[in-house]
Order: structure tokens, then sequence, then C-alpha cells
């Protein structure tokens, strides 16, 4: 059933966390799509599934598969290279729906287009500090 | 670029990913350089606008930016759905004025801020430049402006205009 | 010993995945908004085509590579059409 007999103890191990942690993030971000609140922070969630959460786990699959096959086998790197292209793609098309659907509604959580002129800006941007924290 | 080979980037990317679908052999290397010259030319006959790039040899230093922000992110916003969220944790919008305006600078920094965790990108203004990002964690005292344009912004600019 | 551990921690990966699945699926049917179920449809391919390449390293077959590959592509397009239809199909412009 499994080939991990054949792996060495390095590579099975290696595969082992990455594996484990790709599969952590993907279910935090499947959980933080339950616990939060409207849709704009919803979005904010499978982005951790699809960024390290695939990654980690790709890289799982290149280190078994190339320790299997005593050769590197790279092409995992194309899912990677078309999970992170097509998934930020649908995730703005989904914002701007929302965005559309919200202001259809009059929805007043949601900005007005006015936001969007470049007088306005100043208002709507926090004032400065030192080292901004991301994420 | 010439008559023969007019996207030699679309055409090196598409021999790439035909060889790494099949196997590093000689025979699937002239079968997919046909392919890959074959392709190029149909997308010639699309007529797309053609992209310029200044300054590639800075792509890797932005790729190298971007995973490792990625990676921070990963971090912050696992703490925060993990962690419970705070009282104080304030999800909004931001507007930040944008001086890029090369097309393909703008969808690389839109795919940069998408795919970060926490970051959104909502709606750009081709008229007056503007962009609406959306944040998880509108942090007291952070800037998200001078994040961008800093950080994202000015590397892109110097790559594509 | 190493065998062990890498077949159990790639269950218990498979179970974390179907439990983030699960998470999805909720929203998918009880989501307040089209556009969470699309987005939460969207995050369920790439949760499957995860748990298809765990199923190839528990099985060292490469073939689940493909069917990974060919669910990526899919699920890209049909969340795209649902995304397009959201904004164009139901209010008339």
């Amino acid at each position: 059933m499994t080939p991990a007999e054949n792996l060495p103890a390095w590579a099975a191990l290696l595969t082992a966390v990455l594996v484990l942690l790709g599969a952590a993030l993907t279910l935090v971000g499947a959980i933080g799509t339950l616990r939060f609140g409207s849709f704009f922070e919803r979005v904010h969630a499978p982005t951790l599934g699809t960024s390290w959460g695939t990654g980690a786990i790709l890289l799982a699959s290149v280190v078994c598969f190339s320790a299997l096959g005593s050769r590197p086998i790279v092409h995992e790197i194309m899912i990677g290279v078309f999970i992170t292209i097509t998934t930020p793609v649908t995730l703005m098309l989904l914002a701007r729906a929302a965005l559309y659907r919200d202001r259809v509604e009059d929805d007043a959580n949601v900005p007005p287009r006015t936001m969007l002129r470049r007088r306005s800006v100043n208002a709507a941007a926090p004032e400065s500090g030192d080292e901004p924290p991301r994420g | 670029m010439s008559r023969a080979l007019p996207y030699p980037l679309l055409t090196a990317a598409l021999l790439l990913m035909w060889l790494l679908l099949t196997s590093f052999s000689t025979g699937q290397l002239l079968v997919g350089a046909a392919v890959a010259i074959g392709a190029s030319h149909a997308m010639a006959a699309l007529q797309p606008s053609k992209p310029r790039l200044r300054r590639w040899q800075l792509l890797p230093k932005l790729l190298g930016i971007v995973v490792l922000d990625i990676l921070q992110s990963n971090i912050d916003v696992a703490r925060i759905i993990i962690g419970g969220d705070r009282r104080d944790r304030v999800a909004g919008f931001v507007a930040i004025p944008l001086d890029l305006r090369d097309k393909t600078g703008l969808a690389l920094l839109s795919c940069i801020v998408t795919s970060t965790p926490g970051t959104a990108w909502v709606e750009y203004a081709p008229d007056t430049g503007v962009l609406l990002i959306h944040v998880l964690d509108l942090v007291e005292g952070a800037d998200w402006v001078s994040l961008i344009k800093n950080r994202y912004e000015a590397l892109l600019m110097e790559i594509f205009e | 010993m190493t065998a062990a551990i890498l077949l159990w921690s790639v269950i218990a990966a498979q179970a974390m995945l179907v439990a983030a699945m699960a998470c999805y699926a909720y929203r998918v049917i009880r989501g307040p908004r089209a556009q969470d179920r699309v987005l939460c449809l969207d995050a369920m391919y790439v949760c499957a085509m995860l748990l298809i390449l765990t199923i190839g390293i528990r099985t060292g077959s490469a073939i689940y590579f493909e069917a990974a590959l060919i669910i990526s592509v899919l699920g890209f397009v049909s969340s795209i059409a649902l995304a397009k239809f959201l904004m164009r199909g139901e209010v008339i412009e």
C-alpha cells in the first residue's frame, strides 16, 4: 500500500512534516471561513490553503517522488504555478461581483465609488507607523 | 521580436511545460519545440498588446520578497483564526493612490495583493489610479498605503516602466 | 518506523483535508449569499486537488498527478464562470 519502505528516513520524515503542515494550514483557512462574519473577511481565509498549504503539500510530493525515483521530479511545480496564478483571479472577480451586488442593494458597509477619487484618499487611510505588520 | 519567434518568453515557457509534463528526451524536446513555436505564432495572430520588461533582473528579488511576505502573513492570519478574534480587530477598506500605470505591472500587483492572506484587491479605477483593497486586520498605526507603495509598487515600476 | 510515521501523517493530513472540505461544504450549503457559496466551492476544488495529491504520496503512484492538474484547471474555469455570472447574470444592467 505505502511506498514508504523504499524511502530513506530523511525523505520520509520531511514528507510527513510538509504534508501535515500543508493540511493544517488548509484546515485553518477552512475554519476561518466559518468564523469570519462578512464576505470580505471570508475572502482572506482560503488563501491560506492556496498559498502555503498547497505549496507545502506540493513540496512534500516533490520530495517523496524524487526520493522514490532517485532523480529530481519537479512536475508538481506546474500545479503550483497554476494555482498561484488562478486563485487571485477568481478571488478578484468574486470580490468585484460582491461589491457590485452590495452596491446595487445600497449596503452601508461597502465603500461608495467616491472613495476612488484622489482627494478622499487621506481620510480613508490610517496614519503612518514604523514597521507595518503584514497579514 | 523577430518574425521567426514572436514571443520568445512564451515559447520558452511552453517548451519547459511540455518537457515537465512528458520527459526530458531529445524526441520530446523536438515535439515540444514544434508545439511551442506553433502556439507562439497563434498568439501573434491574436495581436495582443505587447508587455515590456525593462529590468527583468529584478524579478527574482520580487519573487523572494513576495514568498517571504506570504509566509509571514500566513502565520499572522492563522494566528487570528486560531487565537480567536481580538475585540479591537477591525477589518476595512483602504484606498491607495497608485502611480503604476503599466497593465502587466498592475496585473502582477493584483496577484501579489490577493494571494497574500490578509489583503485582497477589490477595485481599481483606471482614470484616477486609485486602488481599493480590503484588509483583514487594520492594526493601529500600520500604514498600508506606504507598505504597498514602497514594498511592491516601487519595485514593479522599476521593472516595467 | 519512518514508514509508519509517514503513513500515519499522510492519513492525518487526509483527515484534516476532509475536515476542511466539510467546513467549506457547510458554507456552500448555508452560505448567506451567493458569493460565499462560489468562494467556498472554489476552495473545495483546491482541497480536492490536495487530497488527490496526498493519495498519490500514499500509494507512490504518479498517475494521481494528472488528475490533480486537471481538477485545478477545471476548478478555475468553473469558478470564473460562476463569478462572471454573479456579476452579470442576476442584475439587469
